[in-house]
Formats: C-alpha cells, structure tokens, sequence
C-alpha cells in the first residue's frame, strides 16, 4: 500500500482579484493508514489547501493528485466514493431522521431512484455501529447534541466507503469531551481501518498527540512539515502564531502553553 | 401506503365532487353515467367536454405548482420558496402577455414566452440577491423574489391598460387564475411541456435531498451541484410558465402542499415529489370548485382562493420557522 492517496507538487492558488498567493508553493503526501494534520493562523490557507486537495480549487502553478488522478479533473460522484468530508458547518434546513442522514452518504453509489441495496443498508449500519450513534439511528437530527451531530456526519462520511476522510474543523464547536470522542474515533479509522486521514483544526496541541504528521502553514507557504515532535517546536510555534509560548513534552509529543505578555 | 391510498384516493373523490358540482348539479351517479357515455347528452357533454378538462386540468397544474414549490424549497434552502413568492409566477405572466400583446400569443407560444419571462425572473431574483452579499442569503433571495414579481405586475398593469388589443385588456381575469378556458386541447399542450421536466424533477429526487444540505455537503457527498442548479432554474421556470400560461398566476399551491407533505413524508424528494404532486392536485381542484360554486353564477378567479387559503397558512409558517 505504497500509493498515495493525496499529492500536492509545489502548489500555488490566488484568489481572483487578490493581491497574494492564498497557497505558494505547498507540497504534500498522504498515504493510506496516515493522519496528517494541517495547522497555522486564521487565514494561513489551510482551508485553501483542503479544497485544492479536494478539486474545489484548481491550482494556478504545480499539480495536485488524489487517487492517481488530477484532483479536479474527478467527477463528484467518484471523488465521494474516494473521499469523506467533514466539513466546518453543516446545519440541516429539513427535518431529517439520523439514519436517512447516513444513508446520504450511498448516494454516491446508487442510482437515481432505485431503494437501497442490502450492501447500501449494511455500509449505513456498519458506519452507525463504528461511530457509536446506531442508537440514535430514528432520532431526528434536530434533536442531537453537537457531538452527536458530529459523529453522525463521520458516520456519513464512512457510509461512502471511502479510502480516504478529511475533516475541516470538524470538532471547532465541541467541548472537550465530544471533542476528543471525535479524535478518538478518526484515529482509530486511520490505524484499524487503514484510511488516510486529513484534519484543518486550530487545536495544535490535539493534533500533535493523534496526527502522524503535521504540516504547519503561514501566510500560504509551509513553515514546517513532519513528525509532530520534530515540527513543533517554540520557535516555530512564536514565529507562526506571533505570540510568545512555552512548550513541554507530554506522552511523548510536545504541547504547548500561551503565555501572558504581562504578569 | 395508507398515506398514498389516502392521497390516490382524495384525488379521486376531489375530482368527482368537482365534477359534481357547477351551474348544473349533477349527483355523482350521472357523473358516473356521463364519464362513461351513458346518460343523457346534455350531461355526457357536461361531464366529458366542460368538466372534465377543467378537473384534469386543475389537477395537472396544482401537481405541478407543489413539486416546483418543493424543487425550489430544497434548492434555496429555505421552506418558504414557492414559484409565486420567487417572482417565477410574475416574470411568466408577463412574458405571456408580452406576447399576447406583441400578436404573437399562439396556444403554443404563450407557454414559451412565459418561459422566457419566468427564466429571466429568477435570473434577476439571483443578481437582486447577490446584491445584498456574495453568499446566497435565502431571505434576501425571497425579498428579491417577492420585488421582481410586484415589477413584474406593475409592468403587466401598464400592458393592459395602454393595449389597444381587447385580448390583452380581458387578461385580467385569467391573470388572476382560472380554469374557465379549459379545454381537452390544453390539457394536452400541458402535457406536452409539463411531462419532460416533471421526469426530469423526479430523476434528480436524490440529488435534490443532496441539495438540500447546503451546496458543499453536496458537493462532497457526490451531487454535481453547479450543472443540477441549472437544470433546476430551467425545469422550475418551465413548469411555472405553462402552468401561468395556460391558468394564470395561481399563487401558494407551490408554498403550503410541500410543507404539508414534509410533516407527513419526511423531506426524501423519491417520496415528496409524488406525493406533493397529488396533494398539489387535490388542492387546486377544490379551489377551483370553490371558485366556480362560491358566488355562482359568478366565478372567483381561483387565485384568489388559494391566496385566502394561503396567506394565513404562509404566515403561521413564518411563525413556526422564525421561532
């Protein structure tokens, strides 16, 4: 299992009518069974990066592959059958019950008005089960918590039997323990299940203890890409995030303090 | 299924009472005997030549009005869309009396030119709305809706007045809403342009729950969202322009059936689409037996019974989705 999964060559983006590079020069591999992490300030281009990777976004210079194919170049129906995404914000307008919502995720593989094939209801089920939510399964959607919400939407995202599953800060209004359940859940998809992972989150400190690797963004260019015990460091923590920090070894990663400018 | 025999079997008694009652009372045995071309000859052409087409035609209309409503519901997001209310119904009028008035209002070509009309309305909703933001903003979009369909209107009202066609002028009342003009040749016309879009609507039932999340959820779950947007606009404003075409502008079908049928079907368009398409029909077959009976022998344009049916459903619904 050698292949890539996402490859992005030396990758530039300018929005139109901007005067920089929201992404310059970026390079990044994924491979299956990895969970990278994408880190860096408001506006670092992390969430450019995700939807160059994506195929939302084509690149101005450099090349960017998911699947052994140019990345805008998939049709939407494949990419969902290649792909998983959590996206930051999702709030349904229609009252939906939690099992229809997770069977959104086969529509990629079904047709157009067929009913679902007993693989269809068996992915959905299996997706329910592993994300901890099949006892939610005939609630509405409306009525779950936001962490429940959440670990529904993974659950969609697994219903499309993906190779791959990416989350834009998908736990950035959840308290601590919701939080971490969603952590919990997508670390172990990467190592049990051997999905490739990739996460936009603001929460370095989460990031360095489950990712593999991390990528590290400022201003659209890589400031530092690797093991997160390699990369996070407190110079490149202050340089990045402009404000002063102590970090510490924890569990064998570094974590990392703000600190007060005046005591 | 009992809901669906519920609605097979409303759609059926509407269509008798309707065709029951008129002018003329015929008690529902007769009817029997005049659909079958048994009876006597006055009321076999009653039944067969003045009743029915107008039942039929009613039924196929509000059908239609209610699954263009629930199209436009789950592509603007929003529960309170209906092709009235988007400005669809006004920008169809006033292409139909544009080419009324220009000489060119053909059986065939009205419906055309609504849809013209109806196409660049909610392209000028669109433009209206991105005013207020580069990000859709679905109240603003009503807003605008609701704006290019008064323009639409006041435009109309200065055709009719200044025409010196009387054609033009006389299409007040079938502005308003009305069957009176029904016949087996609209039907068919009706048919004819309704069908393809309806199927079209019907095969995107998936893409539609999709749509419904928000463009980027879809996208990503696997809806070619920018193509099926286009083939919404496109199928929404051809079956509100022959809809406006040949019955005129008959608001809140598009608006209330949806809504009612969502509390009962949930919001899968495989099971809303039909469904809405049914109700919508019983619906404007029993406005439009209102609107033939209320005041007999007088008719009320049926427009204005859906719009008093309509606008106190429409404002508990704002109530509801505000709250």
């Amino acid at each position: 299992m050698g292949e890539l999964i996402f490859e992005a060559r030396g990758v530039d983006f300018r929005y139109p009518g901007a005067t920089d590079d929201a992404v310059r020069g970026v390079s990044l591999e994924v491979r299956p069974g990895e969970l990278v992490g994408l880190v860096g300030p408001n506006g670092s281009g992390k969430t450019t990066l995700l939807r160059l990777l994506l195929g939302v976004l084509q690149p101005s210079a450099g090349a960017i592959v998911a699947g052994g194919q140019r990345a805008a170049a998939w049709d939407q129906r494949d990419l969902a059958r290649f792909v998983g995404v959590v996206v930051q914000r999702e709030e349904p307008v229609f009252p939906l019950k939690v099992r229809q919502a997770v069977l959104f995720g086969r529509y990629a593989h079904m047709g157009p008005l067929g009913a679902p094939t007993a693989h269809d209801l068996s992915a959905v089920q299996r997706a329910l089960d592993r994300c901890d939510v099949a006892h939610l399964a005939d609630r509405w959607v409306s009525t779950l918590s936001g962490g429940e919400w959440q670990r529904v939407r993974v659950a969609r995202a697994l219903a499309q039997e993906p190779e791959a599953l990416v989350l834009d800060e998908a736990t950035a209004n959840l308290d601590m323990r919701h939080e971490m359940e969603v952590y919990e859940l997508v670390a172990e998809l990467v190592q049990h299940d051997g999905l490739a992972g990739v996460l936009v989150t603001h929460h370095v400190n989460l990031a360095a203890r489950y990712v593999d690797r991390i990528l590290v963004m400022d201003h659209g260019v890589t400031r530092a890409i690797g093991a997160p015990r390699e990369v996070l460091t407190r110079a490149v923590l202050e340089d990045v995030f402009e404000w002063p920090v102590a970090v510490q070894e924890w569990d064998g990663v570094p974590q990392f303090v703000a600190l007060k400018k005046r005591r | 299924m009992r809901q669906w025999a519920l609605l097979i079997g409303g759609s059926v008694v509407a269509m008798a009472v309707a065709l029951a009652v008129g002018p003329a009372a015929i008690d529902l045995t007769a009817v029997w005997n005049g659909l079958v071309g048994t009876g006597d000859e006055a009321t076999v052409a009653i039944v067969r030549e003045l009743r029915m087409p107008r039942v039929v035609l009613a039924f196929l209309v509000g059908g239609c009005l209610a699954v263009t409503g629930a199209a436009l519901q789950a592509l603007v997001r929003n529960p309170l869309a209906d092709p009235y209310l988007l400005g669809l119904s006004g920008g169809a009028g006033l292409g139909a009396v544009g080419a009324i008035a220009l000489g060119i209002g053909g059986a065939w070509t009205v419906p055309a030119a609504a849809l013209v009309g109806a196409l660049l309305a909610i392209l000028l909703v669109y433009r209206v709305a991105l005013v207020a933001g580069s990000v859709l903003d679905a109240r603003v979009l009503l807003l605008g809706g609701v704006v290019v369909g008064a323009f639409a209107a006041s435009v109309m009202g200065a055709i009719m007045a200044l025409s010196p066609a009387p054609e033009v002028r006389n299409a007040l009342m079938w502005l308003l809403g009305s069957f009176d003009r029904a016949s087996w040749r609209a039907v068919a016309i009706f048919a004819v342009y309704a069908s393809l879009p309806l199927a079209v609507l019907y095969t995107l039932s998936r893409t539609l729950d999709l749509i419904a999340l928000g463009e980027e959820p879809a996208r990503f779950l696997g809806a070619n969202v920018e193509r099926t947007k286009r083939v919404l606009y496109v199928t929404a404003s051809l079956l509100t322009a022959v809809a406006v075409a040949i019955a005129g502008i008959i608001g809140f079908v598009g608006l209330v059936v949806p809504h009612a049928i969502r509390m009962v079907w949930g919001h899968l368009h495989r099971d809303l689409l039909p469904a809405a398409f049914l109700l919508g029909g019983i619906l404007l077959v029993i406005a439009d037996a209102l609107a033939r009976t209320a005041f007999a022998p007088l008719e009320l344009p049926v427009g204005v019974v859906t719009a008093l049916i309509g606008v106190p459903i429409f404002v508990l619904l704002v109530r509801r989705w505000a709250s």
